[in-house]
């Protein structure tokens, strides 16, 4: 009987291995060479965005540009990058004020006085998580990560369920009206791939963002990483955001 | 035992379904999996290219240094030096393909001006900004400042 027990168990164990192991490959094999485009190699690119809260003046340029740039539908309630006001009284940072109006598209006329607490703007966009929620959640593979570290939405293949829209802790996605699939910012793929900046990073005036490629050397997002206390939004969620914010206020969520 | 298979063909009826269903399930699949779907990963490969295929609506600065270089080079030099063509003359990837069927976007001065230099409490301190109410109010921004080059 005992060696039959132990007889069971090296079984077992050698069972569970090979398949973990056998999984692994599989999935290697799944992964395959990423794709080649005329010019652009995807697996020298690690894609992701810098924001300067410091420099942001909330002129909304960006929004502009990301609307006209992306065909977001006109309706001023749906963007794909926002910027918030925030405004925090005294001590109280757990309860910070926060407005967007049509997401900063048209500015942010004043609301505060000066000396009435400490006021500040935050531009928000998809923070093209390394473990994104919503990848993890839609059903049929229509959003994903790119291998230079997108999350991009296949408008072919997604259903509208919206399970994405809910499990994206920023609230970064909707569904867009005229399609009724799922839409959110692609760090304009369609420019990045041809060398060109996001269209919010042309025109913002101030650089208060940049775009970054993570897997270049040459990029001064490196030495700015180590010489700057940068923090990203919501760590405890995990999801590895690649949208990093320097001189953010703790009271941002 | 000899009671299990004594009824032998229930168990053949069963594995009959089974199989069945499993064709079905197969054909299936491999009629509506398109064949791209898992190249790279869960998802359906030519969708990298469908984003990528988009066109472009913003011509980007390198764009108009290749004809309006005098231009650039005067802002490059300036307190806007930072500030891309495109913040105030619109995007520009038609004009850019098409100078003469699309023109730039010459802006509303004041109005334009004021959506980054109105005061705010919200911008940083150290930002230029102006109250329009007390700053030149009847007047235009550019019979002072020159937006390629603003003075102070």
């Amino acid at each position: 009987m005992t060696a039959d027990r132990r007889q069971f168990l090296l079984q077992t164990g050698k069972l569970l291995l090979l398949t973990g192991a056998a999984g692994l490959a599989y999935e290697h094999v799944l992964a395959g060479e990423p794709e080649k485009a005329p010019g652009y190699d995807a697996t020298r690119h690690w894609w992701g965005m810098l924001i300067d809260v410091e420099k942001c003046i909330g002129c909304g340029r960006c929004v502009r540009a990301c609307k006209e740039e992306n065909g977001v539908s006109p309706e001023p309630f749906y963007f794909r990058t926002w910027v918030e006001r925030y405004q925090v009284r005294g001590d109280d940072l757990e309860h910070p004020q926060v407005d967007s109006p049509d997401g900063g598209r048209d500015g942010f006329p004043e609301r505060y006085r000066a000396g009435e607490g400490k006021t500040f703007f935050v531009p928000k966009m998809c923070n093209h998580c390394a473990h994104s929620p919503c990848v993890q959640v839609c059903p049929v593979g229509a959003t994903f990560h790119s291998p230079d570290g997108v999350v991009l939405v296949d408008k072919k293949y997604c259903l509208g369920c919206r399970y994405c829209v809910q499990a994206c802790p920023y609230g970064c996605r909707y569904i867009d009206p005229a399609t009724r699939v799922v839409d959110k910012c692609d760090l304009c793929y369609h420019r990045i791939t041809r060398g060109l900046t996001t269209a919010c990073c042309e025109v913002c005036p101030t650089g208060a963002r940049q775009l970054v490629d993570l897997k270049d050397p040459e990029d001064p997002i490196h030495e700015y990483l180590r010489t700057h206390k940068v923090q990203v939004l919501k760590p405890h969620m995990a999801t590895k955001p690649k949208a990093f914010y320097n001189g953010l206020d703790g009271s941002v969520r | 035992m000899s009671r299990l298979f004594g009824h032998g063909e229930h168990l053949v009826r069963v594995l009959g379904l089974f199989a069945a269903g499993l064709l079905l399930f197969l054909l299936a699949k491999a009629l509506l999996v398109p064949a791209d779907f898992g190249v790279y990963g869960h998802y359906r490969a030519g969708a990298l290219a469908d984003n990528r295929a988009r066109s472009l609506v913003h011509a980007g600065r390198a764009a108009c240094a290749a004809c309006h270089a005098e231009r650039v080079a005067e802002l490059r030099k300036s307190k806007h030096a930072g500030v891309g063509c495109e913040s105030c003359h619109g995007a520009l990837a038609a004009h850019a393909s098409e100078p003469k069927a699309h023109k730039a976007l010459r802006p509303e001065g004041r109005a334009l001006c004021l959506t980054c230099h109105r005061t705010n409490v919200a911008r940083p301190v150290s930002f230029p900004q102006v109250d329009p109410r007390d700053h030149a109010p009847e007047g235009a921004c550019t019979d002072c400042h020159s937006a390629h080059d603003p003075g102070p």
